[in-house]
Formats: C-alpha cells, structure tokens, sequence
C-alpha cells in the first residue's frame, strides 16, 4: 500500500533520516520504535508530507505522494499527533467535524452526512457525551479520543499515531490502544505508530521497525526485532528481554545497575 | 448543537446589517446642520429610487454629496481594519496583532508625508495615491525579509514588519521635525486618522480592494479556522498551509493599505472589534469575518458621527474618538464576558 523508497532527510546539514526503505501493507499494524532522535517523529511526518525528504520517495498506492494535493492525501491519511495546542478553545464536536475539511475544499459549511460521520465517529470513541464540551475541559485520554474520532471523521486508509500514550496513565494507555486495534482488526484500517514504549509496541504491533540514528537497524515481527542484543546495541543501555507471560511477545525489563552487574557476575 | 450553521451566520449578519443600516441613517442625520430623521431618509431614499423632490436643495447637497458618502467610505474602512485585524491576529497567533503590525501603516504614513510635504495633498488623488504606494512597497519589503527559504514563518515575518515599521517611524519623526507649522497639522490629522482628506471618488477607489479582500479572506474562513489549531494541524487536515498564508497576509495587507490611503491611521478599530466579536460570538471564522466587517462599519460610522458632532465646530480626528470610546467598552467586555484564552 505504502513504499518508502530509500528515502534520506536532513534538517540542516545533519542526516535524520538516510536511506530508509521499507513497505507498508494494506491492514497492518506497524510499530516505529528506537531512541530519542533516532528519526521516529519525522519519519512519520514525511509519510503525511508535512516534510519532504531530499531524496528517495514515497509511493501510496504506486501514485508519488508529493503528486499528490494536500487534500487528496488528508482523505486517506489521517494523523494523531502527541499534543494538539489549540488556540481557541473549540467544542470536541467542532474539532472532530473539522475531520470532514478534506472532503469540504472551499464549502465553507458541514452538512448533514458531516454531521452523521461526526457523530458516528464520536460514538465509536465514546466522546458523543462530550461533544459541546470545550476540548481543554477534557482530560488527556478523553482529548486523545476526541483526536482519534477526528482522525475517524477524515475516512482515511490509514491513520499514523506519534507517541499516542506518552502522557496518558495506563489505564488510559489501555483503552486507547484496544480501541486502536479494534478500528485495525474489525475496520481493517492500517496503523502506523511511532512510540517510546516498546512493550507496548511489541504487544499490539504486528510488525517494527527499529529506527537507529536515523536508519533502519532491524524490521521485522516484535519477536525478531526485541532482542536483547538489538535494544542494548541501539539504546547503548543494558536490558533483560523475557516473554510476557500472558501473550508470549518479548518484554523489555528496565533494571537497576547495581542490579545487572550482580546478575553478570 | 453549538456549531456553525449557514442558517446561523445568514442570522446574524443580517441582525448586525440592520444596526449597520440603523447607524448610517443615524449619522446622515446629525450634523452641523440638523436634518430630521424621516428628512434625511426620506431624501436618501427618494435620490436611490430616482425620485424627485423631498427636502431643500441645501439639504439633499448636505446629506447626498457629503454625510452619506462619508457614511459609506467610515463603514466601509470600519470594516476592512476589523476584517484585517482578525486575520492578522489567527494568522500571526497574537492578540496584540493589528492590521498595522507589518508595517502597512508606518509605509503609507511615509508615502503620505512626502505628498504632504510635496504640496500634493492639494491634487485630489496625491495624498491617498502617495500612501497607497507606500504601503505597498512596504508590504513588499516586509515580504521580502520576513521570508525564510521561500517559506513565511510568522514571528520572522512580525519582527521583519516591526523592524521595518520602526526604521519607517524614525523617517516620520525627521519628516515631522523639518515639516513647516501648516503641513505639521495636516500631518498630525494624518497620523491620527481623519476622513476629511477623502472625497466621493475615493470610495469608488478602495470599494473593490476592500470587498474583494474581504470576500477572498471569507472564501478560507474554514481553512482559518484550522490555522488556528496549528500549522501541522492544518496540514493534516489537508490545507496548503503555504498558499494559504500567501493569500491571507497580501488580502489583509491591500485591504489595510486601500483604508490607511484615504483616512490616515485609524487606531483601535483593527484591534478591538476582532477582540469583542469574538468574546461575543466566538473564534469561527465563518462567522467572526462578516460579523467583524458589520460591526467595524458601525462602529467607525458612529465614531465618525461623534468626532463629527461632539466639539462641532470643530472636527477632531476620528482616531481620538476610536481609542477613546473603544477602550473602555474593551475592557467592559474582557471583565463582564468568559475570557478567551489565549487571543
């Protein structure tokens, strides 16, 4: 569905991104996990073209994404980003209608079917009882719901997630991430997520990509890509990588080092 | 349902075009020479329908040929500086913002002080034509240096404007202190905003430039309003965040520079109804456009009226009006009302 085709990105001078390829299909559930600054962010931001790389290219269903209107894209990419600043302080309903604006071009006014996708889309997130609400009385979870049902509202094919449960408790987290993986599993939408938590990441994606100062260190299934050599040699930290015992996915376990130099010896 | 609906802005506006309507005939009324209400209707609407008689010759002079077209060009002002103020403040992301803040206004007072200076305030369109082309260089040069890789970012482009507007002001000032006594009163007037250089041709003027602005900007109100949550927000949501900058700070630009050119710099107007419109009915644009023009015609109609009328004889400069009856009803509307936020 999308191919990145060695794609390479510098701000500056630097490289953040460099010949990074790989494929993304229909339906799956992709993971982007590594360090801080290793790339993960604009990755995702140049599979929306809010950036463009330098060189290599983007294919969404064979077509090259930067032949594509901002519109166009906005159809079938839907973005949830970590931390929406909003300056005024619209309604939930405001800001999840504003998810029809791809479909709307210069009429300036949602109509009824809007309106409908709106509420559908609020119902499946379960922020409908929000929806005159001002988006900053919500709490972060409710706020990310709001996000996702806009991201619902925009009917995408796809919808990329940046650090979707950074600051969210984990009972939020949970919540979140199962209802991600309904809208994966039952609408057969495709998800990419970019995150910091890699157990989270190994227990709901169906495949990773390992991101290392800005190039791919290792794609795979979690159970190939969270090793114990791969996560100490990326992040440079020592680590113990056992199985959770419910799922059978790798676990990533943070460990003291008075603690791992008694375990060495 | 809070949201916006066709139906709920064709409602409101046409509420603030009736106050809009009510305040012109108001203001064609009083005056020096007092013409009574049902008079002066009576004669504007006898000279719309091409009718004869009604009212003495005097009268119909007074109020066809001079309260009426200066009715027209004060609304039509009130409503550009509102419109442009609202844009500037959403795209800028700052409430201090006003149609000012590039520079248009520093640009067209330098344009307009050379004209005066010039003896060419005297031509009947030297003094609007100066400031015009003025601004304009301006808003060009504003463009040029507020530019990073060809791409707008607004704190570059706000301190290019305040730069340029500053170097502008020291002109103005080496202007004012070798500018001879006659001129430094016709500057001054200038400078505090004054529709008593303007004629009738001057509305035909800046009518299209204003209009045109303002119908431009309301064709993106919807894509405004997703500025407001952000530039990535916007892309998003599928908007060419960089064409839409281009069209909304050049239409906020001429409609500022079109108005400064006939009337000097009307303080106040541009900050403060965007400000109360938006307290009153909110930050969308779909609504806060036309209602912001509506009520910025009213009110610099009706600041008019009393600059006009409050020491008459003597007219005082309708700026003096502007910041001295809007500020206080700003700072009303910020206690009595729940504040926004941020803008």
């Amino acid at each position: 569905m999308i191919e990145v085709n060695s794609i390479s990105f510098c701000y500056h001078k630097d490289w953040v991104l460099q010949d990074v390829s790989f494929q993304i299909e229909k339906g799956e559930f992709i993971g982007v996990i590594g360090p801080n600054g290793s790339g993960k962010t604009t990755l995702l931001k140049i599979l929306y073209r809010l950036l463009s790389p330098q060189k290599g290219e983007i294919l969404f269903d064979l077509i090259p994404l930067k032949r594509m209107s901002r519109r166009d894209i906005a159809k079938r990419i839907a973005v949830v980003a970590q931390e929406t600043h909003l300056l005024f302080p619209f309604s939930a309903m405001e800001i999840v209608l504003m998810g029809r604006s791809p479909y709307l071009g210069h009429w300036m006014f949602e109509d009824e079917k809007d309106l409908e996708i709106a509420k559908k889309a609020m119902e499946w997130t379960e922020v409908l009882p929000f929806s005159e609400r001002a988006i900053d009385e919500l709490s972060g979870g409710e706020r990310k719901r709001v996000f996702i049902a806009r991201a619902l509202a925009q009917e995408p094919e796809v919808i990329l997630l940046d650090e979707p449960t950074a600051n969210l408790d984990i009972h939020h987290q949970i919540d979140f991430l199962d209802l991600i993986l309904t809208l994966n599993r039952e609408k057969g939408m495709t998800i990419v997520m970019a995150s910091h938590d890699m157990n989270i990441a190994s227990e709901f994606c169906d495949r990773l990509v390992l991101l290392q100062k800005g190039k791919i260190y290792k794609i795979g299934d979690p159970k190939e890509v969270i090793t114990k050599e791969n996560i100490e040699r990326v992040y440079g930290c020592e680590v113990w990588v056992d199985q959770n015992p419910f799922s059978g996915m790798p676990r990533i376990n943070l460990l003291k080092k008075s603690l791992l130099k008694r375990e060495v010896r | 349902m809070k949201i916006i609906t066709l139906k709920k802005v064709i409602l409101i506006s046409t509420l603030l075009s009736l106050l809009l309507c009510f305040i012109i005939l108001l203001s064609i009324t009083v005056g020096s020479v007092r013409v009574s209400f049902p008079r002066s209707i009576q004669i504007l609407f006898q000279s719309i329908l091409n009718l004869e008689g009604g009212g003495t010759e005097t009268e119909r002079a007074i109020i066809l040929s001079i309260r009426f077209p200066r009715a027209i060009l004060a609304g039509l002002v009130g409503a550009g500086l509102s419109v442009s103020g609202a844009i500037l403040q959403a795209l800028l992301r700052n409430p201090l913002a006003d149609p000012y803040i590039l520079g248009v206004s520093s640009g067209a007072a330098v344009g307009a002080i050379i004209a005066i200076l010039m003896g060419l305030s005297t031509l009947s369109f030297g003094l609007p034509l100066a400031s015009f082309v003025g601004a304009l260089l301006t808003v060009m040069m504003v463009f040029y240096f507020g530019r990073q890789n060809g791409k707008i970012h607004p704190n570059t482009l706000l301190l290019a404007g305040v730069i340029i507007g500053s170097f502008l002001s020291a002109l103005i000032m080496f202007f004012i202190s070798v500018s001879q006594k006659e001129e430094l009163h016709t500057i001054i007037f200038w400078l505090m905003g004054d529709f008593s250089f303007s004629n009738d041709q001057a509305i035909l003027v800046i009518f299209p430039y204003i209009l045109f602005g303002i119908l431009l900007l309301y064709l993106h109100a919807r894509q405004l309003n997703l500025i407001l949550s952000g530039e990535e927000n916007a892309v998003q949501l599928g908007v060419d965040v960089e064409r839409l900058r281009l069209i909304s700070y050049l239409s906020a630009s001429l409609i500022t520079a079109a108005s400064v050119s006939v009337c000097g710099l009307i303080g106040f107007v541009g900050l403060i109804i965007p400000h109360s419109v938006r307290l009153i009915f909110g930050p969308d644009h779909r609504l806060l456009i036309p209602s912001s023009a509506l009520v910025g015609a009213s009110f610099l109609i009706a600041s008019d009226m009393f600059a006009r009328t409050l020491l008459a004889p003597i007219e005082l400069p309708v700026g003096v009006i502007t910041a001295a009856f809007g500020g206080p009803f700003f700072i009303y509307l910020l206690r009595t009302r729940k504040v926004i936020k941020t803008l």
